[in-house]
């Protein structure tokens, strides 16, 4: 996993709440065994008129010209502005996949669905909760304001916004952390394989059946 | 001191250890695994050099994709049979049970979990899959993870987790004939919002829910994620422990009677409190239809279609404004009037052998309304296929002009060739009504069993709870 420490990045506005992993990531693209390559199919029923399916030409497909990402102004972003209980819906990670592959290192929305926040974390991308009037006040500075940017300072818990003042934000440290580390997380449980050994004994112990093999 | 609630125990029984800043280590006991959510999990083991910890924990399916039609013949999508091939290859590398395409026991992994008994009160139990919040419904600690989260099970057995906020959800009052477990959950995520369980695990409990099968418990805690919950629950009680008993991987003997002693003890302590709690009366519900593209834009069978303009909050109106869009519905349509094109009935939320019931008995002795072009039942396993079978039902079903196919997931999310085309409107007992899930452009209303089944014969949304018994 890449760290993450600042980021500095175009801000791309996408004005619905409830914005579902259905709708970022369409199932059939969840047939693919790899962790890449989604980038071009990010919120495809939206961004393209026509009906995508995996292994097919994307440069070649009709883009939807009143999708907010086809806009040339936020063709370079890589900081997705959304409203409330973003990412709600499937567990796919695919979706995260498919945001980072297309360019975004941050999501920023007044709340997120909890896989969805969780899955982020284990792929280098930040969540950034803001309350809905900050929120607000960046939708309205970013459709303002072509070019848009902010600043994100991880370690400092602070986002530097053009015409704003700098906004802080809360994380969990141990997230932090390994965000800051781009540590992979298997590792650092596996260093305490042995208390899971020892809770493992005396949960046999305690419960047999739970141990018997499907 | 204050007791503990049903999650606090499951919590502490499974607790490995714990950082000052709450951070912890929580050892899962049961693992389903289907071809989506693993592929990626399963290379990531293997280029990091690692084996899994404890293949037993583990029961795999393929579900998603699978033709749920004569499978004799294979998978004919090259990409949906690669990803099938993928679990059945991962699995024997590893000597993970799975249940293979051709099994009897092949189904939906949150029907068979339950079915097998491979889910027991007490457990934590974990999938690649939203919908594990399912297995609540037995007492046990059960939600969904993403795919590194996946990876993480199979290499330490447990997850690094914060422990979550805890909302009590009491539905009390008995149930009028021909409302279920499902209108109960949608009328909940009406009234609290998607995101309304956010950053919580709900215990649902009240005297609606004790009164509730196994299988109705499963439709309530199945669709806790659709409310936000990180998982849904239920405290054991004997229809918990009538279930379980005799399955094939339950405990016998002497470790049954030892099980159920510690079951006994899976419920909310009377002096527990809980953050949040919320209650409906279930008595007054009726039959609930949704009409927008969440499943939180949900009314009664005896509503209309509600008008954006009445909505104060901004985003919430521009959200309706665009549902009712996407829907093709006019503000003030009375729910009746709406005519599905499709009638879907199977999910792992509603395909279960009471669900198939429900549906049976509303369309005994009628048939198929002719403007609906397709009317699909997908039995949620192949066991509850047989036992259908076994009681006639898919006699009933046919002879009224529905399908009868074969278990998978089939058109809750469209992976395979099972799918609404742009513009079609089906009723269906799956979970989600998102834009697009059901097939592109594809039109989803939620509804239980029995009101997918009055829609089929009658043509439009109905109340089932005022048809003649
Ligand atoms: S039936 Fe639908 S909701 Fe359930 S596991 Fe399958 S795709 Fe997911």
């Amino acid at each position: 996993m890449d760290k993450f420490d600042t980021f500095t990045g175009i801000v791309a506005p996408l004005d619905r709440p409830n914005v579902d992993t259905d709708a970022i990531i369409p199932k059939q693209f969840l047939k693919s065994i790899q962790r890449s390559g989604f980038g071009p199919n990010l919120f495809d029923e939206w961004r393209y008129l026509d009906h995508g399916e995996p292994g097919k030409d994307n440069s070649a497909r009709p883009l939807n010209p009143d999708f907010v990402l086809n806009q040339a102004r936020y063709r370079d972003a890589s900081i997705l502005l959304g409203r409330e209980n973003f990412g709600c819906g499937s567990s796919r990670e695919h979706a995260v996949w498919a945001l980072l592959d297309d360019g975004f290192r941050v999501v920023i929305a007044p709340s997120f669905a909890d896989i969805f926040f969780n899955n982020c974390f284990k792929n280098g991308v930040l969540p950034v909760v803001l309350p809905a009037a900050t929120v607000e006040a960046l939708f309205a500075a970013t459709t303002a304001t072509p070019g848009y940017a902010l600043r994100v300072d991880l370690q400092a818990q602070r986002i530097e916004a053009p015409g704003l003042d700098a906004i802080g934000f809360e994380i969990d440290p141990f997230r932090k952390d390994c965000l800051l580390r781009g540590l992979d997380d298997i590792g650092l449980t596996l260093q305490h394989a042995d208390a899971i050994r020892a809770f493992e004994d005396r949960h046999r112990q305690a419960a047999p059946w739970l141990f018997n093999k499907p | 001191m204050s007791g503990k609630t049903l999650y606090d125990k499951l919590w502490d029984s499974h607790l490995v250890r714990q950082d000052d800043d709450g951070t912890a280590l929580i050892y899962i006991d049961r693992h389903l695994v289907h071809e989506v959510t693993s592929p990626q999990a399963f290379e990531g083991l293997r280029l990091a050099g690692r084996q899994p910890w404890r293949t037993g924990s583990i029961l795999a399916v393929p579900d998603h994709n699978v033709p749920t039609t004569d499978r004799r013949a294979g998978i004919a999508d090259p990409v949906s049979r690669v990803q099938v091939e993928t679990l059945d290859r991962n699995c024997a590398e590893y000597g993970i049970t799975e249940f293979s395409m051709l099994d009897p026991r092949q189904g939906i992994v949150h029907v068979i979990g339950p079915e097998q008994g491979a889910t027991l009160p007490g457990m934590t139990v974990v999938c690649g899959d939203s919908h594990t919040s399912t297995h609540g419904a037995f007492g046990a600690l059960a939600f969904g993870i993403g795919t590194s989260d996946v990876e993480h099970v199979l290499a330490t057995q447990c997850l690094i987790l914060k422990k979550t906020g805890s909302l009590l959800i009491r539905v009390d009052g008995a149930l009028a004939p021909g409302v279920s477990a499902k209108d109960i959950v949608l009328a909940i995520i009406g009234r609290i919002g998607t995101a309304g369980g956010t950053g919580s695990s709900i215990e649902f409990a009240g005297t609606a829910m004790r009164s509730l099968s196994m299988e109705g418990r499963m439709t309530v805690c199945n669709m806790a994620i659709e409310a936000g919950a990180r998982a849904g629950m239920v405290a054991v009680d004997d229809t918990t422990i009538e279930y379980v008993a005799g399955r094939p991987y339950a405990p016998k003997g002497a470790q049954w009677e030892q099980a159920v002693s510690g079951w006994r003890d899976l419920h909310s302590d009377d002096d527990a409190s809980f953050d949040r709690s919320v209650s409906l009366d279930a008595s007054s519900l009726v039959p609930q239809v949704t009409w927008g593209t969440s499943p939180e834009m949900v009314t009664g069978i005896d509503g209309v279609v509600p008008d954006p303009d009445n909505e104060p909050d901004s985003v919430r109106r521009e959200g309706m404004r665009k549902a009712l869009a996407y829907m093709d519905l006019q503000p003030g349509t009375p729910i009746t009037s709406i005519r599905p094109d499709h009638v879907f009935i199977g999910s792992c939320t509603n395909a279960r052998i009471e669900d198939l019931r429900a549906a049976a008995s509303v369309i005994r002795g009628r048939t198929v309304h002719p403007g609906i072009k397709q009317a699909l039942v997908v039995p949620g396993s192949g066991l509850v296929k047989q036992q259908a079978e076994a009681e006639g039902l898919h006699t009933l079903f046919l002879e009224a002009g529905f399908e009868w196919r074969e278990p998978g997931c089939s058109m809750c999310l469209a992976m395979n060739a099972d799918r609404l085309q742009a513009g079609e409107r089906c009723a269906s007992t799956s979970n989600r009504n998102f834009e697009g899930r059901q097939g592109q452009g594809g039109r989803t209303h939620l509804v239980s069993p029995a009101m997918a089944a009055i829609a089929a014969v009658t043509g439009h949304f109905a109340d089932v709870s005022k048809e003649p018994a």
